[in-house]
């Protein structure tokens, strides 16, 4: 099995573990990390393309944007702990209501 | 592309709102507003010298920093884009209007009405910058700056309720542009280029597309709420504050229909089976009755509209199974994809006008009552006659009655389906009609009724009024110009393409 191909089927895997957490908690703060956890697997199969076509040097471009995705990912997740900070300090939740439909 | 004519105004569609957005942060309340408002309407005006460039030289490039693709990143502002681009400014400076007046009459303690003004305008930034982008990354950068702008928007009002909504809205969005990234990820990986041209040219069926086909299509779907990913989108829409809801609803879920549109027509032609476009169908279809029949259900006006924009969305994924050809059947003589192709961008319009529009009269209905329950809506003929107007307006383009923008859209969405001879599709079309029917007229025949007695009427400011009745017969005006609005889509593409499809090529694409 070669390299690339190890790298790719971990971050697929990553992805899933982080896609599966979404659905299986109602607490804020595991979902937010989920979130992160989608993302590491998403960055690492993007890193793992700069050793493509056997170059001499590693493809910049991946890196670029995977700092970019980074960022990001960086501000949304902050983002996503402040609501639920707030959302903890006005009603004392820390999980979504279960849906009543 | 890069020796398409260029023209600084692509550059300023984008600049401009970050600009004021930027200024307006130096003042306070007061001057904040003026700002926002001013960018607002400069934003609004610009796109009519853009539109009438793209009219007189065709597509229209700018390249940042004059670097060229791949390296460089390449605006190009075609037809598809202007009309985009125009539906946005048009609608989106109605709503700055009653935005203004709005929070004039409505001030929130704390001065948290003052963010509205620049995170609108970065939101209009990056919905503009998302129409523009032909580099996958790039829009992987707008699609963020729109979602967390719309979140950051919908949170507004600052109650516990719209802060519950907007932290499910964030995660979906988060989770959607993750898998957005991940097929953006795989197709860098097996081509090294990320310009939907190059990409379109260079891409090859084998089954990292087809992985990155259908995380990137899913991704999207979480972000456009189509079903069965929809679950965001009522909550969210129902709690924030009037011009809120109306610029999600109309502007916000649109871009990523949009970004879904050309993905499937202009990069992955290669992977795509009729079973995909089929099974979009399907989502549409269920999307267009659920939602509608949830409508019926809500007993508060806001739930209606939000879930009634479930439904309406659910047209649009209907385009794609007459897009997306069936086996042997030639783009050339498949003479039902400018009717589809004309469904969609019409849908796209008269919802976003009559939607925009049914919003912001529930925000004045919550404003004169205080609250938007159905019983809110008696004797709203005698109370509130222009707003009554202009749901029923509104509502009428909803429904697809002649000679609404909506009708149009149904029309021809109805057209390319029985012209392609998927006869299947045509009683999800009109059900959904007679569903959107039943609860327009709900809202009408309550309109009419006696008001309970004892309840106190504020005043509402007409010019709020004013706005939503403008937005409502908007949804009727598209449709005059609608033969120079198609001539100029005509002129490129992707309008009117469709993509030909392969009995042994690639595999079922979607879940």
């Amino acid at each position: 099995m070669e390299t690339y191909q190890i790298y790719s089927l971990a971050s697929a895997v990553i992805f899933a573990v982080g896609l599966a957490g979404i659905f299986t908690t109602r607490l804020f703060f595991k979902k937010i990390i989920a979130t992160k956890i989608m993302g590491g697997g998403v960055f690492l199969c993007f890193v793992s393309f700069a050793e493509r076509d056997a170059l001499a040097f590693a493809d910049p471009v991946p890196h670029a944007m995977v700092i970019t995705g980074i960022v990001v990912a960086v501000s949304a997740a902050a983002f996503a702990l402040a609501l639920a900070r707030r959302i903890q300090q006005l009603t004392g939740q820390e999980t979504f209501p279960v849906e009543e439909e | 592309m890069t020796d398409l004519p260029a023209s600084p105004l692509v550059a300023l569609l984008v600049g401009v709102p970050i600009a004021f957005a930027l200024v307006s942060l130096f003042f306070r309340t007061e001057g904040r507003a003026r700002t926002g408002l001013l960018g607002s309407l400069g934003t609004t005006a610009l796109a009519f010298p853009a539109i009438l460039e793209v009219a007189r030289k065709g597509t229209v490039i700018h390249l940042l920093g004059g670097w060229a693709p791949p390296l460089g990143i390449l605006l190009r502002l075609d037809p598809l884009a202007a009309v985009f681009i125009g539906m946005t400014a048009l609608v989106g400076g109605v709503i700055s209007l009653y935005a203004w007046w709005y929070f004039r009459k409505e001030a929130t303690a704390g001065g948290t009405s003052a963010l509205f003004w620049p995170l609108w305008l970065f939101l209009w930034a990056g919905l503009n910058g998302l129409f523009l982008s032909n580099d996958l990354f790039n829009l992987f950068v707008t699609i963020e700056v729109v979602g967390i702008c719309a979140v950051a928007l919908a949170v507004l009002s600052g109650k516990a309720a719209s802060l519950i909504a907007g932290l499910r809205y964030l995660l979906a969005a988060i989770a959607g542009s993750m898998g957005y990234l991940f097929g953006v990820a795989l197709l860098y990986g097996s081509t090294g280029t990320l310009d939907i041209t190059l990409l379109g040219a260079a891409l090859t069926p084998g089954p990292a597309t087809t992985f990155a086909l259908i995380v990137m299509t899913l991704g999207l779907m979480i972000k456009t709420a189509c079903f069965p990913l929809h679950f965001w989108l009522p909550p969210a829409h129902a709690a924030a504050l009037p011009p809120v809801s109306a610029l999600l609803s109309a502007l916000v879920v649109k871009g990523t229909f949009y970004i879904l549109l050309r993905l499937w027509t202009e990069v992955f032609g290669v992977s795509l089976t009729f079973a995909a476009g089929q099974l979009i169908g399907v989502a549409g279809a269920v999307a267009v009755l659920w939602g509608s029949w949830q409508a019926l259900m809500q007993d508060r006006l806001k739930l209606i509209v939000a879930h009634s924009s479930v439904a309406q969305l659910g047209y649009l994924l209907m385009v794609f199974p007459l897009i997306v050809l069936a086996p042997g059947v030639a783009a050339e003589s498949a003479n039902w994809l400018s009717p589809a192709w004309t469904a969609a961008v019409y849908q796209v319009m008269a919802h976003g006008f009559a939607k925009a529009s049914f919003f912001l009269s529930a925000g004045i209905i919550v404003i004169a009552l205080g609250h938007d329950r159905k019983s809110s809506l008696r004797d709203l003929v005698a109370r509130l006659p222009m707003t009554a107007m202009a749901i029923a307006v509104a509502g009428v383009s909803l429904i697809g009655l002649p000679p609404s923008g909506g009708f149009f859209a149904k029309w021809m969405l109805l057209k390319g389906i029985f012209m392609s001879e998927q006869w299947w599709w045509a009683p999800a079309v009109l059900g959904g009609s007679f569903l959107t029917a039943g609860y327009v007229f709900m809202i009408l025949r309550l309109a009419f009724a006696p008001a309970e007695a004892g309840q106190p009427v504020r005043p509402v400011p007409k010019a709020l009024q004013v706005c939503a009745l403008v937005l409502a017969i908007g949804s009727f005006l598209i449709v005059l110009p609608a033969d120079h609005i198609i001539q100029f889509l005509e002129s490129t593409a992707p309008f009117a393409t469709g993509v030909e499809t392969y009995p042994e090529g690639g595999r079922h694409g979607n879940d």
